[in-house]
């Protein structure tokens, strides 16, 4: 690289130095500005790299602390109080994700074969449209339709459905998209052998494409889990948050990211900020684990290849 | 029909031809065919009802302000007044400041990843700032309460102040006590959590210029970052704005963590970097649990009718741009 600033070496000796001389200056100074927006250029990675790694810095250094045998189980004492955990926030947590993947994954799944192997034409094209824009709409509008439709109607109170039933509306389009991408990458041959043997459609789809496919619509199934649960506005305008364990899913609910929320927000106790480090070190490792299985359900295999 | 359809089946076996031809026609394939198809529907469905449900209920205080709704500047449920533009340009003030310090940045991250990284970092450095993506907006808040707004504050905004509060027009901008709570440390909150969207768009649209581009301007004795400025930017330019906008997408509809640390406590409208105002997604979150009046809920659903719309359209024409000058590496010339 460097070689291409430098003049021709071979210059003719009846050239005038001057013109040497100023095409020296200007080599200096192309090379000075390269350097310059070269060392910008990587200051601008270090820096991207380097955010993550003050930010989880924080988190583990400050949450590691208040991470016990307690923290995991026993319930949240009363405000102010230091001790107790952040078990029913946990609980409910699985509770409300689980719910919404009850819902959301076989929808979500049924859409995205119905793109892939069905899907030709004006209507899949306009289901495909729709789930791009709804992966694009901000969390907090859903939130504000399933508040309105389930809280404000249905149930008339804060319930942990209602969060459910937003959060499922979070996943479908993502899992939809994904299954429908990793559906074709399968290659065509393994379809017609199938159905060259007489095999019914249907059971071609559910006997041969779909495990081939298995660990790549495992990995969009995960990482739409990982998704959801860290979401926190939707869960606020339904769920709402409860400082006493509740199992009862058509009330209000505890949840890891509403815990946290509480306690960097709303209580003034100097305990508090140490309770949101904790419960942020247990939702990002909620959210490493399942990313984590992410990459193991990329080894059951994906449709090209293995890497 | 059932009956038919069963018989079908049963004789298929020993009709050749018609074993071929029920392709897709045999009970089970109709039927896998029609659940699949109403999963499908359900997506359409589901889009609908969301606009059906927000427009009914928003309908009474769309009725009810007009036109006022996105131009009035009084917010007051106790006086039932619902003018919206201090939500709305809390959200447009708050983004691009996002987006101001985050487009350079997750250029020149990828300009190093495509550009200047050896093999062996390029797939880490990406990997690690994509992960910047997966954490939840509520730790982004905390964190931004705990470290970054009162690092800002000391750091940016009282040196800042103290520089600009006396030069005529300039102190607009630092209008106001430098409370760490403000539109500043919002954006710049905003500005981390877009930068792995901005980034890994932008990532690959750099990455789609071809080789003989770069080759063609090496050639003729260009330094790299010459380059890169007369052949790799230009080609990926478009690319690069679809991303930014896309980036734009995110950080308008963005609740959490700028809910907590844009303070909600002013709709006055002005230019100072320190209003601790609002963005429409922070005001939803604000006063949903005070929406006793029926008024007071439906302008609410109102606000986010308005942020659905606007997200759509960034998104809309981020993706069209994408799409059309990111995917086809022919489309741009330079």
């Amino acid at each position: 690289m460097q070689g291409q600033l430098a003049p021709p070496p071979r210059v003719r000796p009846a050239t005038p130095r001057i013109t040497l001389q100023a095409s020296d200056t200007t080599a200096r100074r192309r090379k000075l500005i390269n350097s310059l927006m070269s060392g910008l250029i990587g200051a601008s990675a270090v820096l991207g790299v380097s955010i993550l790694g003050i930010i989880l810095g924080y988190i583990i250094i400050q949450g590691a602390p208040a991470l016990s045998f307690d923290f995991f189980t026993k319930n949240p004492p009363a405000l102010g109080e230091a001790g107790g955990g952040v078990a029913p926030a946990i609980r409910g947590s699985l509770l409300i994700v689980g719910l919404a993947g009850l819902v959301g994954i076989p929808i979500g799944l049924g859409a995205g074969i119905y793109l892939a192997e069905f899907g030709r034409g004006r209507f899949a094209n306009a289901v495909r449209f729709t789930a791009d824009l709804m992966t694009g709409l901000p969390s907090i509008a859903i939130g504000a339709v399933a508040w309105a439709l389930l809280v404000k109607r249905g149930f008339g109170n804060y319930n942990a459905i209602a969060g459910s039933v937003a959060l499922a509306i979070i996943m479908i389009p993502i899992i939809t998209r994904t299954t429908e991408e990793i559906l074709r990458l399968v290659p065509n041959n393994l379809r017609e052998a199938s159905l060259a043997l007489g095999t019914p459609q249907w059971k071609t789809i559910v006997s041969v494409v779909l495990p081939v496919a298995r660990g790549g619509i495992l990995t969009g199934v995960i990482l739409s889990v990982a998704r959801v649960s860290g979401e926190t506005a939707p869960l606020l305008l339904t769920v709402l948050g409860n400082s006493f364990a509740s199992n009862d899913l058509r009330g209000p609910m505890a949840a890891l990211p509403l815990e946290i929320y509480q306690y960097a927000t709303k209580s003034p106790f100097a305990d508090s900020f140490t309770k949101a480090w904790g419960a942020s070190l247990v939702l990002i490792m909620l959210i490493g684990l399942l990313n984590l299985l992410v990459r193991l359900s990329a080894r059951l295999g994906n449709p090209k290849g293995r890497r | 029909m059932a009956v038919q359809a069963a018989r079908r089946d049963r004789n298929a076996p020993t009709q050749r031809v018609k074993l071929v031809e029920g392709r897709g026609g045999g009970l089970g394939d109709r039927s896998f065919q029609a659940v699949a198809f109403a999963f499908a529907a359900f997506i359409l469905i589901l889009l609908a009802t969301i606009f059906v449900i927000l427009f009914i209920d928003a309908r009474v205080a769309l009725a009810r302000e007009g036109l006022r709704f996105i131009t009035g500047q009084v917010w007051n449920p106790t006086a039932d007044i619902y003018g919206a533009l201090p939500y709305i340009y809390g959200t447009i003030f708050t983004s691009l400041i996002g987006l101001v310090i985050a487009t350079p940045i997750a250029i020149g991250a990828s300009l190093y990843i495509v550009e200047y990284a050896p093999n062996w970092l390029r797939a880490p450095v990406s990997f690690i700032v994509e992960l910047l993506a997966v954490i939840p907006s509520v730790i982004y808040g905390f964190w931004g309460l705990a470290v970054l707004a009162p690092f800002l504050r000391d750091r940016v905004e009282r040196p800042l102040k103290a520089a600009l509060g006396d030069v005529p027009v300039l102190s607009a901008l630092v209008e106001g006590p430098a409370r760490g709570r403000d539109m500043f440390v919002a954006g710049v909150i905003l500005s981390i959590m877009i930068l792995p969207t901005i980034m890994s768009v932008a990532r690959e649209v750099i990455a789609t210029v071809p080789g003989t581009q770069r080759e063609g301007m090496l050639a003729l004795g260009a330094t790299k970052w010459e380059m890169i400025r007369g052949a790799v930017l230009p080609y990926a330019r478009a690319g690069i704005v679809g991303a930014a906008i896309l980036g734009l997408g995110r950080a308008i509809g963005e609740t959490m963590a700028v809910t907590m640390l844009i303070g909600n406590s002013s709709t006055k409208i002005s230019w100072s970097f320190l209003t601790p105002g609002y963005t429409m997604a922070s005001a939803i979150a604000n006063q949903f649990a005070d929406a006793n009046s029926s008024l007071h809920f439906s302008a609410i659903i109102g606000v986010a009718v308005v942020l659905l719309f606007v997200t759509g359209a960034v998104n809309l024409v981020a993706r069209l741009i994408v799409s059309r000058f990111g995917g086809d590496t022919r489309a741009t010339g330079i």
